[in-house]
C-alpha cells in the first residue's frame, strides 16, 4: 500500500478523545487550522502493531452529524469526505464515555450506521467503576456490529488492543450490515437507552461526589465568592510568580546582548542584531512566563470541569451584553495578556460570540499597560490621600479607574457590536457541565508546551520583523553633522506627520514619535519617550532615570491625561494584531480592530483633553 | 391521588424529577433546538432542575438529564413543559 492510511477520533465532548488522543500518540502532534476556518486540526502517528504508521487526527466533539457549530460542521465533512484537501480516514474510532452511554451512544449508532470501517474505544471505564457502574463490552459489541474495546486513556489501558482492532477495521468493514440506518434521532435515542441498559452488568448509585461539590460550588453564594477567590489567586500567580522568569529571561537577553557587544565591532550591524533584533524579541519573550502561568491554571480548571462551572456563573452578566458565559474566561485571561485571552476564544462555539469577543479583548487592560500608566501618574498625578479618612491614595485610585473605563468601553463595545457587524440572534447558553476530574499532568504538560509554542512562532516571528522595520525606519537615513538621528530618520519624518494628526489631541511631536516603537509593545513607549529625552539632554544619566521629572516639566496636564485615554482604547500592540489575523483566518477583522480601536482612543483622547481644558486643569 | 400538573421548566422546583411532556420548538432558534435536541432534551426525557444561577434572574439553570448536567437559559426552559413526577410543593 503506497498511500499512508488513516484514522480519526470522533464524539461527543467530554468522551475523553483528547486524553486518548494523546496517549495514542504522544508528545508528536502537528497542530494546524483546517483550510478555511479557525478550527483546529491536531494530527499525530499511531504505530500499529504491525509497526505500520497511521495518521490519527482528533475530530472536534461533536452532538451529531447535524451541525450547530463550525466545529461540529468540520466533523461532519471530514468524515463525509466532503472537506476539500482533507481525505476522509480510512477507520473511525467512536470515543464513548463509559459511564454516560445513554447519551453517548445517540451519536455513535449514526456514525456506524455510515458503513465505514469503525471501531469503538468504550473509554473511561475505570471512572465509571469508580461511580459504581460495571460494563460488558461483547454485549455492546453485539448490539452494535462493531469491535468495542474498553479503554483508560490517561493509565494507557486497552491502547495495543485498540491499535491492533484499528488495523483489522478495513478487512472486515463492508460486509457488515446496518440494521438501523434507516432511524431517525429520536428512535436512536430510544435504542441507545435499551443498548445501554443491556450492557450494565451492576449498577450502583455512588455518583454522588459530583452533586455534593456542585451543591458548593454553583451555589448562589459561594459558588461567585469561590470563583473570585480563585481568580485572585490566578491573577496573583500570573504577576508574581512569573516575575522571576521574566527577570531571568531578560537577564539571559542582556548577556547575549552583552557577548555579541563583545564579539562584534561597533557599528551600525552590531546595533541592529542588539538594539534591533535582540531587544525586539526579547520584549516579547519576557511574556512567555505571564502566558505559561495563566494558561497552566486555564487548562488545568478545563480538564478538572470547573471552567464550564465558572462559564455557568458568569453566564447572567455576560448576557447582559449580549454574550454568554463561555467569553468570560478569554476576556479574564486578557487582563494578562489579549494574546492568550484572543487564544481562548476558541472555546466559543457561537461564531459570532467568538468574533465579538476577539475584538472587545484588547479593551483589558493588560499587564503591558501598567508600565505605561505607572509613569504618567507618577509625574502628573498627586499622591495625596483622598477619600473617607484618607484611606485611598489618589494614585491608586486613577489607576483604578483606568481599569474600570476599559471595562466598561468593552462592555458598551460589545453591545454596539452586537448590534451591528456581529448582530444576530442573541446568542443562547446550552453546554454540558462535565464531570469533575483530577488534570493529569502529561495532558497538561503537552498543552501548555503547545501553547508557548504557538506563540512564540507566530506572534514571535511578526514581532521580530517588525522591531526590524522600527529599528530601520529610526537608523535611517543617518543624521548628519548637528542633527539628531531621530530628526533625520524616516520615523522622525513619519512622526511629523502623525504630530499633524494628533495635535489636535494634544499630543506633542514626542508622543507621536513615541507611538511608533510602541506599535511593537505598548511599554516601548516609556522607554522610547526615556531615549527621546535623553538624546536631547546633554547629561545622559541625570535624564535616563527621571523620566517622570522630565515629563512633568515638558507636558501639560491635559496632555498627560489624554495620553492615558488614548492607552486605554490603542489596539497599539503588533502580537495582539497578528493573533487576531491568525484567530479570524484573514486580515479583514484585524484591520476593523484597528480602525475601530484607533478611532476610540482619538475620540476619547481628544475629548478628555479638551475637557481638562476646559476645566482650567 | 395526586393530580398531574404540567408547568414550564424554568418554574419547576429544584429537586424535582419531571417528565418532559411538550417543546414548542417555534419559540427557539433553529440551531439552539437542534443543540437540546442533541443532548436529549425532548419530550419523555426525565429531568431535574438542580442549580440556578446567581445574581438577577436566577438564570442559567443546570439541569440533571439522564447522567448528564446541561447549563441552558430560562428562554430554553420556557418553551418546554414538564410534569413534575411527584407532587409539587408536597
Amino acid at each position: 500500500m503506497s498511500r499512508k492510511r488513516s484514522a480519526a477520533l470522533v464524539g461527543n465532548p467530554n468522551a475523553g478523545k483528547s486524553a486518548l488522543f494523546n496517549a495514542l500518540t504522544g508528545a508528536r502532534q502537528k497542530i494546524a487550522n483546517y483550510p478555511g476556518v479557525t478550527v483546529e486540526r491536531k494530527a499525530g502517528r499511531l504505530i500499529l502493531p504491525s509497526g505500520e504508521p497511521v495518521e490519527l487526527t482528533d475530530l472536534p466533539g461533536s452532538y451529531g452529524l447535524h451541525a450547530t457549530s463550525p466545529d461540529e460542521e468540520v466533523t461532519r465533512r471530514v468524515i463525509l469526505g466532503e472537506l476539500a484537501g482533507e481525505a476522509a480516514p480510512d477507520v473511525l474510532v467512536i470515543v464513548l464515555d463509559a459511564s454516560n452511554l445513554e447519551q453517548h451512544l445517540v451519536f455513535a449508532q449514526e456514525v456506524i450506521a455510515l458503513g465505514k470501517p469503525t471501531v469503538v474505544a468504550l473509554n473511561m471505564v475505570d471512572l465509571a467503576e469508580r461511580d459504581g457502574l460495571v460494563l460488558d463490552p461483547q454485549v455492546l459489541a453485539q448490539a452494535l456490529g462493531v469491535p468495542v474495546i474498553p479503554t483508560v486513556a490517561v493509565r494507557r489501558r486497552g491502547l495495543t488492543e485498540l491499535a491492533a482492532a484499528i488495523a483489522e477495521a478495513e478487512s472486515h468493514a463492508s460486509d457488515t450490515p446496518h440494521p438501523r440506518a434507516h432511524l431517525d434521532m429520536v428512535e436512536r435515542r430510544v435504542e441507545a437507552q435499551a443498548i445501554a441498559s443491556a450492557a450494565i452488568i451492576s449498577e450502583s448509585a455512588k455518583h454522588r461526589l459530583h452533586s455534593r461539590v456542585d451543591r458548593v460550588l454553583l451555589h448562589p453564594f459561594i459558588g461567585p465568592v469561590f470563583l473570585f477567590a480563585l481568580l485572585f489567586v490566578v491573577f496573583q500567580a500570573v504577576f508574581s510568580w512569573a516575575a522571576p522568569f521574566a527577570d531571568g529571561l531578560e537577564g539571559a537577553v542582556g548577556i547575549l546582548t552583552e557577548m555579541v557587544k563583545g564579539h562584534m565591532a561597533p557599528g551600525l550591524l552590531r546595533d541592529f542584531v542588539t538594539d534591533g533584533a535582540l531587544a525586539g524579541v526579547g520584549s516579547v519573550v519576557v511574556f512567555l512566563p505571564q502566558i505559561i502561568i495563566l494558561f497552566f491554571f486555564i487548562l488545568a480548571l478545563e480538564a478538572s470541569g470547573y471552567m464550564a462551572r465558572a462559564a455557568f456563573l458568569m453566564d447572567r452578566l455576560m448576557a447582559g451584553v449580549g454574550l454568554s458565559g463561555r467569553s468570560f474566561i478569554p476576556l479574564l485571561s486578557s487582563f494578562a495578556c489579549a494574546v492568550p485571552g484572543i487564544m481562548a476564544t476558541r472555546s466559543i462555539t457561537d461564531p459570532r460570540d467568538r468574533l465579538t469577543t476577539i475584538l472587545i479583548a484588547p479593551l483589558m487592560t493588560c499587564s503591558a499597560r501598567l508600565p505605561v500608566y505607572a509613569v504618567i501618574i507618577a509625574a502628573f498625578i498627586p499622591n495625596r490621600p483622598v477619600g473617607p479618612g484618607g484611606m485611598i491614595g489618589m494614585q491608586g485610585l486613577v489607576l483604578f479607574g483606568l481599569y474600570v473605563i476599559g471595562i466598561v468601553g468593552a462592555m458598551l463595545a460589545a453591545l454596539a457590536l452586537r448590534g451591528t457587524v456581529t448582530k444576530g440572534a442573541a446568542s443562547g447558553f446550552i453546554m454540558e457541565l462535565p464531570k469533575y476530574q483530577m488534570p493529569r499532568l502529561r495532558d497538561l504538560g503537552l498543552g501548555l508546551f503547545q501553547r508557548a509554542w504557538i506563540f512564540l512562532r507566530r506572534a514571535g516571528t511578526i514581532i521580530f520583523y517588525v522591531t526590524v522595520v522600527l529599528w530601520l525606519l529610526l537608523n535611517f537615513p543617518r543624521a548628519g553633522q548637528g542633527e539628531s538621528q531621530v530628526d533625520a530618520s524616516i520615523a522622525g519624518r513619519i512622526a511629523n506627520g502623525i504630530a499633524v494628526v494628533v495635535e489636535p489631541i494634544g499630543f506633542n511631536r514626542d508622543i507621536a514619535l513615541a507611538l511608533i516603537p510602541s506599535m511593537a509593545a505598548r511599554e516601548v513607549a516609556v522607554s522610547s519617550l526615556a531615549t527621546t529625552y535623553a538624546v536631547d539632554s546633554s547629561d545622559e544619566d541625570e535624564t535616563a532615570h527621571q523620566l517622570s521629572d522630565q515629563l512633568a516639566k515638558r507636558w501639560s496636564l491635559p496632555t498627560a491625561l489624554a495620553f492615558l485615554a488614548w492607552f486605554v482604547f490603542a489596539p497599539q500592540c503588533i502580537s495582539t494584531i497578528a493573533v487576531t489575523r491568525r484567530e479570524t483566518n484573514g486580515w479583514k477583522w484585524p484591520g476593523f480592530m484597528l480602525a475601530y480601536l484607533f478611532g476610540l482612543a482619538y475620540v476619547f483622547a481628544g475629548i478628555t483633553y479638551w475637557g481638562a481644558i476646559a476645566l482650567g486643569l | 391521588m395526586s393530580t398531574v400538573t404540567t408547568i414550564t421548566l424554568d418554574n419547576l422546583p429544584t429537586d424535582t424529577p419531571a417528565r418532559i411532556s411538550a417543546v414548542d420548538w417555534s419559540q427557539l432558534v433553529e440551531e439552539e433546538a437542534r443543540r437540546l435536541r442533541a443532548l436529549g432534551l425532548d419530550v419523555g426525557a426525565v429531568v431535574r432542575v438542580e442549580h440556578r444561577g446567581v445574581l438577577f434572574g436566577r438564570d442559567p439553570l443546570a439541569i440533571r438529564i439522564g447522567r448528564m448536567m446541561v447549563a441552558l437559559r430560562r428562554v430554553h426552559a420556557c418553551a418546554m413543559s414538564v410534569e413534575a413526577l411527584v407532587e409539587v410543593g408536597a
